[in-house]
């Protein structure tokens, strides 16, 4: 990253329009807007956390419509008799979420694939990869949807219901932002445009999918497993 | 400092290490919460210390291209406290014997980090500008013709702004002695060498072996 300094009087005579903009900073503005977008995300992303933590650590009480069934995470589904959950926990779908893990993880790997792919000029191994990572992507939020609509609480069920979703939901929102990106690289892979020399419209989509994918590693690993 | 996410396989690979760590809290806890906790602090720790640590490839110096149709040699001056100090007015006076030259002077209008933080500039600048003029104002006494301006706070932004606008063959820059100088400190003159393809200079004024040379001038809240 480096600035350079542009002579100001008699030399490039036959240039046309505004002059190269004074740019003060060592910051690459790409950079620096990767930077911001990023503090930003921490910070939404931060929130929910808390609003989270602060539910099953600080005041779990507030986590369900009974307010005796705190002492349990994921809560009792009913209010526990002898301090035993007679009608047992509500239940986060581990398994199908690690399954899902899984495919959001391998999708990473072929967005990396295809990058590396379209830089050595190779086309169709570039596509193979964006239309792989674009249908894990899409399989990783269809099953978010159907888990959703099978995990067997909703968001009336208590400030933990209400988190679960929101946390989740945040990250789906993330996830549908990010096949939007690579459905558009995929529309103009298969247009022809991309080459070794420019690939910068898939680069940045690469960032953005990884990303994702680190905030899932994040929410699956501490509203699920942990 | 690096982002982690400079560049998509810089992502990769900060994707593949969070799985790693967060792998390892999942097995500590499994073990102990206790013990998963203190994994999971450990290794945040450990993640700061490392990018704090980063250092990015260091880049290539940047081609300063002399101001067009001018034939004479152009000298930009950097200095703040040391602006007035003798030893800096003999370089420059050097300088100006030995070839036409024009000379453009550079106070960074150095502040404090909190006041810097609160806006509270407008002191710094006007204590840099008091400097500036008093330097320019005895460089005109001894017949060299010099400009001046006030610059950003940070001294590499100062210059690198100069540069821009004044285009110099050369760099004077003027620190305190290894010891008092927080420019050197911070490896400023370094960092300009190793920053601009152009000839730089190195003045070091001890004030406090000449008083006289600089005690008209305010003095600014960090050097």
């Amino acid at each position: 990253m480096t600035a350079h300094a542009e002579p100001l009087h008699g030399q490039h005579d036959d240039h046309h329009g505004p002059p190269p903009a004074n740019q003060s900073s060592r910051v690459d503005a790409r950079v620096l807007g990767m930077l911001l977008f990023i503090g930003s995300e921490i910070m939404l992303f931060g929130s929910f956390f808390a609003a989270y933590f602060f539910i099953r650590v600080v005041n779990p009480s507030s986590s369900t419509i009974t307010p005796d069934a705190w002492q349990f995470w994921p809560p009792c589904k009913e209010p526990p008799v002898g301090g035993q959950c007679t009608a047992g926990q509500y239940e986060f779908p581990v398994f199908v979420a690690g399954v899902n893990t899984c495919i959001l993880v391998t999708s990473s790997f072929t967005v990396h694939w295809a990058l590396q792919s379209i830089k050595r000029g190779q086309r169709a191994a570039f596509l193979a990869g964006m239309v792989l990572t674009f249908l894990m992507g899409l399989a990783f939020l269809l099953t978010q949807v159907v888990e959703y609509l099978n995990v067997g609480f909703n968001t009336s069920d208590g400030a933990f219901a209400s988190v679960f979703f929101g946390l989740t939901g945040l990250h789906g929102a993330h996830v549908a932002v990010g096949l939007s990106l690579l459905l558009m690289v995929i529309i103009r892979g298969f247009r022809g445009h991309y080459s070794p020399e420019h690939h910068h419209g898939v680069e940045l989509p690469g960032i953005y999918w990884h990303f994702v994918d680190v905030m899932w590693i994040v929410v699956y690993t501490t509203v699920y497993l942990l | 400092m690096e982002s982690p996410f400079r560049s998509e396989e810089a992502a990769f690979r900060f994707l593949l290490i969070t799985i790693g760590a967060f792998a390892l809290i999942v097995i500590a806890s499994a073990i102990s919460t206790v013990l998963g906790f203190i994994t999971f602090l450990a290794l945040s720790a450990a993640s700061v210390a490392v990018y704090l640590r980063q250092r990015g490839p260091a880049p290539e110096p940047t081609h300063v291209e002399p101001l067009a149709g001018s034939d004479e040699r152009r000298v930009l001056v950097v200095a703040n406290e040391t602006v007035g100090g003798q030893e800096l007015l003999s370089a420059i006076s050097t300088l100006a014997i030995s070839q036409k030259t024009s000379f453009r002077v550079v106070c960074p209008a150095l502040n404090s980090r909190l006041k810097t933080f609160t806006s509270d500039e407008d002191p710094a600048r006007e204590a840099a500008q008091l400097r500036l003029d008093a330097t320019i104002a005895r460089l005109a006494s001894v017949g060299i013709d010099a400009t001046g301006e006030v610059g950003d706070g940070d001294p590499l932004v100062a210059l690198d702004d100069a540069v821009r606008t004044f285009g110099p063959n050369e760099i004077v820059i003027s620190t305190h002695p290894p010891g008092k100088s927080n420019w050197l400190e911070r490896g400023v003159v370094d960092s300009v060498r190793a920053r601009y393809d152009v000839p730089v200079t190195h003045v070091v004024v001890d004030l406090a072996e000449v008083p006289e040379s600089g005690a008209y001038l305010p003095a600014a809240d960090e050097t």
